[in-house]
């Protein structure tokens, strides 16, 4: 009986959960005419359904670690709480995430995490790189490279990053040896990586933008993107583009294999200071220089929100928060129920020296890391990072066989450039079979023409000066409209009526005759 | 106010002792997996190259005999063992693990015909064109293992001579009868060294027979009428496929397979010039036992369901010389042949075209297969005097393998079926490498196809519509079914 209780599922929880893990909608098997491919298709729609409810059971009772959170209780508001004040309920462990590492001299840091969240890699405007292994905050390599650094970021792994210095990009190992160094991408103000394509995709003071492969050195792809300098780039995970913002206040996506822009869409009024995707690909955070931060949705190309304030950097967290920093402020946006209404979730302001570049959420933590003049610090957000982590994909305690034998899969896993797609969802499925254009009938087609007519006469006529406009000439101009609209009906016509007069003197003929022999029949009139 | 902040314990996430296997935690959120298809065709396209590049089918050979090796047999108690006769009447018993003579059967005058063990494994029977049907006790497992033993030669249990020679012998799958294919179709019992039965129609000899493993009482065999001159009756020669049934005294049922190429006539004389479809084996489907598969002379082999002789289930085209011997998996999924093409080839119990394709250049004309009662392997006897081991499956590993490379080669053969169809994966996991002759043969046999069905076609264009029925290639071959 006790059983019974627990195996009993809400079942429009299940059904929303059970989509997710669906992956979109079944195929139709009412259209197909083959009955072996169908039954073969239908066993298989079953499958997909069984895998789909054991996923679902799977997240409900098997996920080791449970999601963090934060209320307010009272009256009291999410957004007053200190950090102090969450660190004060929170236990020992996690009050290790929270701290402030002061290096004033060598300028504000940029970082970049692995996709694991145990590494960060850091870069002080000054000449300052460093590796640090942030579960017990050791130094795993720290240097200096006298030149003034804009950006850094990981590539497939900790062993490897890539920073980008005054004039040229450097490729270095973890024991801060220099491996490459890589002259064609010039001086490049932002990096980014597709860890899916091992891609190393940045933009310079040029507004250039520069795709290469890390693993063949090859570049794919270099564009000028004929927009100017710009400081903004992000990689959008879900389908792999690239997005840069402009002093136009204008976004563009790209991909490797094509000169123009997919996409290019005007966000704000003046430069576009930030910009973020959410990790579903479908959610666009960006900010700009008209004191707007506007929340995308990338199906439709619409903004969903627009919130008000300047932002200097923007990230999205795992789960969906947003974090927005000024000055030296950040504040966490939270769409609570998820209903991609955000609104202030958190705050943190620190001193007000502090000026913030850039912010950036822990993977797998409810950690936001923020890099700053004064150094970077560390705040814990609860409810930020997904607790629950995929040992296949990202492990935060892998050991070095496990992330040798990770790399080696990923390299055979590694994506074609060609892969990259507006929509990742193309891939797999079928092309619609082209219907045949339906011929108009006879009267529909006439109706075409009187439309056509009843258009090209009342359209407007231009009015010329010293006495080129002289009644007659108006008429004559419009009678050629009208003939000019009428000529592919006319010509369409002709072409049936001679049709089917051949028919017609054909059949008269030569229905003595066999068919094959149909065309030696001597014509008797045209 | 409450709060809870994500806090993972290192120690429940890493192992405590390296003796422990490495903790391994999953989540099947589709969030965390950004774009998964193209990652899977791209583990697809892998997939497909990795089977070939693992793909090394041919284990080893067996020489010992001095002749063609003729026929074959499987001992369905012992999956080690294989039996084979060659054309000069050396029988051997093969240990295959090994692939070493076991055990040696001398007696036979003429080219052993026909091998078959019975249902126990304790008998082997051979007959062969010296008129004689020789029943030999076969040693038991454990006198298996011993290779060099000294009694290597061992006396026939019984001799039967009878009136003419034997082409071919199987034993029935349920009891202890056999049968004999000749001149007619004997049925034998062991003990008794006369046939207790014979069955007989027409003048045609039986060149194979075969029990049905699940119906005891009923067998197939294929005959050939022996040519007779022209100028004789105008009787032209027919090549059939006959039913019996043990219960019964006459045959159950007949097809005869025959393409009239052409027809010219001559005063009281009639030619008629046919095609060779002489059928060489057959096999029934273990696991279907009413459907049996032909192999022919034509190329080409014919699946037929026994109860429904008027058109063939499957024609299963791919050889380009004469099919001489087939031979079913024991899954009754895919079944072998073996072609005077000196190539070995395995179908798909309904697949049109063969899916794997073996051939070597030492192997010349290939006159018996087998496939391995564990369904691994393919075992094929040759005019070489060679028998030669090869995988079913050309990439499998073979050996124990740990749950983990299970789990993966099943991962990768599911993903590359998903994608086989797409253009790339379909190009690498079809290719293989075919000796030339054999390409230029299918090439021409291709064209000549392709030239008659297009004369056909303007045929019927250019006659009057409805007068050219469309016969489809599996009712094509048969002329006439016979009750």
């Amino acid at each position: 009986m006790g059983t019974e209780v627990y195996l009993q599922d809400n079942s429009v929880e299940t059904d929303i959960k059970l989509k997710k893990f669906l992956r979109g909608e079944g195929a139709d098997l009412e259209a197909l005419q083959d009955k072996k491919l169908k039954g073969q298709l239908a066993v298989r729609e079953v499958l997909y359904g069984k895998s789909a409810k054991a996923a679902v059971k799977a997240e409900k009772w098997l996920m080791p670690t449970e999601g963090g959170y934060l209320e307010a209780e009272g009256g009291e508001k999410t957004y007053r709480i200190k950090q102090l004040d969450i660190g004060r309920e929170v236990d020992v462990s996690s009050l290790k995430n929270q701290y402030d590492i002061v290096l004033p001299e060598l300028g504000p840091y940029t970082l970049d995490f692995t996709s694991s969240g145990r590494y960060v890699a850091l870069a002080g405007r000054k000449g300052h790189l460093a590796i640090i292994d942030v579960k017990d905050l050791g130094v795993v390599k720290d240097f200096q490279v006298r030149e003034t650094v804009h950006d850094v970021v990981f590539l497939h792994n900790e062993l490897f990053f890539a920073a980008a210095q005054k004039k040229y990009t450097y490729i270095y190992n973890w024991d801060g040896t220099e491996l490459h160094c890589l002259k064609e991408h010039g001086a490049v103000l932002k990096l980014q990586f597709l860890k899916n394509h091992f891609l190393l995709a940045s933009i310079n003071k040029f507004g250039q933008l520069h795709y290469q492969d890390v693993t063949t050195g090859e570049m794919v792809g270099n564009y000028r993107t004929g927009l100017g300098r710009s400081d903004v780039l992000q990689v959008n995970t879900y389908n792999g583009l690239v997005a840069s913002g402009h002093s136009s206040g204008s976004v563009s996506m790209w991909k490797p294999t094509t000169s123009a822009p997919l996409v290019k869409m005007l966000c704000h009024h003046g430069p576009v200071t930030a910009l973020s995707f959410h990790s579903n690909g479908h959610l666009m955070a960006t900010a700009g220089m008209d004191k707007k931060i506007k929340l995308w949705d990338l199906r439709k190309f619409g903004v969903l929100q627009t919130l008000p304030g300047h932002a200097k950097s923007l990230d999205f967290s795992q789960k969906g928060l947003l974090a927005v920093s000024t000055g030296s402020f950040v504040h966490i946006l939270s769409d609570l129920s998820g209903s991609q209404n955000y609104s202030r979730y958190m705050g943190h302001s620190m001193a007000k020296g502090y000026q913030i570049q850039q912010v950036s959420f822990r993977p797998y933590e409810d950690v936001l890391v923020i890099g700053h003049s004064m150094g970077w610090s560390s705040i814990l957000v609860p409810g930020a990072g997904e607790p629950n982590f995929d040992s296949n994909i990202a492990n935060p305690f892998g050991t070095s066989k496990q992330r040798r034998e990770k790399e080696v899969r990923s390299l055979l896993d590694k994506l074609p450039p060609e892969s990259i797609m507006l929509d990742p969802t193309k891939i797999g499925t079928v092309r619609p079979v082209m219907k045949k254009k339906e011929k108009l009938t006879r009267e529909e087609r006439e109706a075409e023409m009187e439309a056509a007519v009843a258009a090209a006469k009342s359209g407007p006529t231009k009015k010329k000066t010293k006495g080129r406009s002289k009644p007659s000439k108006v008429a004559k101009k419009r009678q050629e409209g009208v003939e000019r609209a009428k000529r592919p009906f006319m010509e369409q016509l002709k072409e049936e009526d001679m049709s089917i007069k051949k028919r017609k003197t054909m059949s008269e003929d030569n229905q003595l005759l066999p068919k094959s022999l149909q065309r030696f029949a001597r014509k008797k009139t045209t | 106010m409450k709060v809870k902040v994500i806090s993972r314990a290192t120690d429940e996430f890493t192992r405590e002792r390296s003796q422990d296997l490495q903790r391994v935690f999953r989540n099947f959120d589709p969030t965390l997996r950004p774009q998964e298809k193209a990652v899977e065709y791209v583990r697809a396209l892998t997939a497909a190259k990795k089977e070939k590049m693992f793909a090394r089918p041919f284990v080893g050979a067996m020489d010992g005999h001095v002749d063609a090796v003729s026929c074959m047999a499987k001992n369905p108690n012992h999956l080690k063992g294989i039996f084979s006769g060659s054309m000069d009447g050396d029988i051997r018993l093969w240990d295959i693990a090994s692939r070493r003579t076991v055990r040696q059967f001398p007696g036979h005058q003429g080219a052993v015909r026909g091998l078959t063990a019975s249902t126990d494994g304790c008998i082997l029977v051979s007959c062969g064109s010296d008129c004689t049907v020789r029943l030999w006790s076969v040693p038991t497992a454990t006198g298996m293992d011993l290779d060099n033993s000294s009694d290597d030669s061992t006396k026939p249990l019984a001799v039967y001579v009878w009136k003419n020679a034997f082409w071919a012998v199987d034993h029935q799958w349920d009891g202890d009868l056999f049968a004999t294919a000749g001149a007619q179709v004997d049925i034998w019992n062991h003990n008794r060294s006369q046939p207790v039965n014979s069955f007989e129609w027409g003048k045609d000899t039986g060149i194979s027979v075969r029990f049905n493993p699940g119906e005891p009482n009923i067998l197939a065999t294929s005959a050939s009428a022996n040519l007779l001159l022209v100028l004789e009756a105008p009787c032209p020669s027919d090549r059939s496929i006959t039913i019996y049934d043990l219960r019964m005294s006459t045959p159950l049922r007949k097809i005869i397979m025959r393409v009239v190429l052409a027809t010219w006539k001559l005063p009281f004389q009639q030619f008629e010039q046919c095609l060779e479809t002489k059928t060489n084996s057959i096999s029934w489907n273990p696991m279907e036992p009413m459907n049996f598969t032909a192999a022919n002379e034509d190329c080409n082999c014919y699946s037929y369901d026994c109860r429904k002789l008027d058109e063939a289930k499957c024609v299963h085209k791919d050889h380009v010389s004469a099919v001489m011997d087939i031979d079913y998996s024991p899954t009754g999924r895919e079944f072998v042949t073996g072609s005077y093409d000196r190539t070995v080839r395995i179908f798909q119990y309904n697949g049109g075209h063969s899916r794997e394709i073996y051939h070597t250049k030492r192997m010349q004309r290939v006159f018996a297969v087998k496939f391995s009662c564990d369904a691994s392997y393919v075992i094929s006897g040759s005019d070489d005097t060679n028998l030669r081991l090869w995988k079913a499956r050309a990439s499998e590993q073979l050996g124990v393998l740990l749950p983990r490379e299970r789990k993966s080669h099943e991962y990768q053969e599911a993903v590359m079926n998903r994608y086989k169809h797409l253009p790339e994966v379909k190009r690498i996991a079809r290719y293989r490498h075919l000796p030339k002759p054999i390409y230029k043969a299918g090439v021409l046999r291709r064209i000549m196809t392709e030239a008659e069905r297009k004369k056909q076609d303007r045929r019927k264009a250019h006659s009057a519509p409805g007068s050219m029925p469309n016969r489809s290639i599996r009712k094509q071959r048969i002329i006439k079914e016979i009750e």
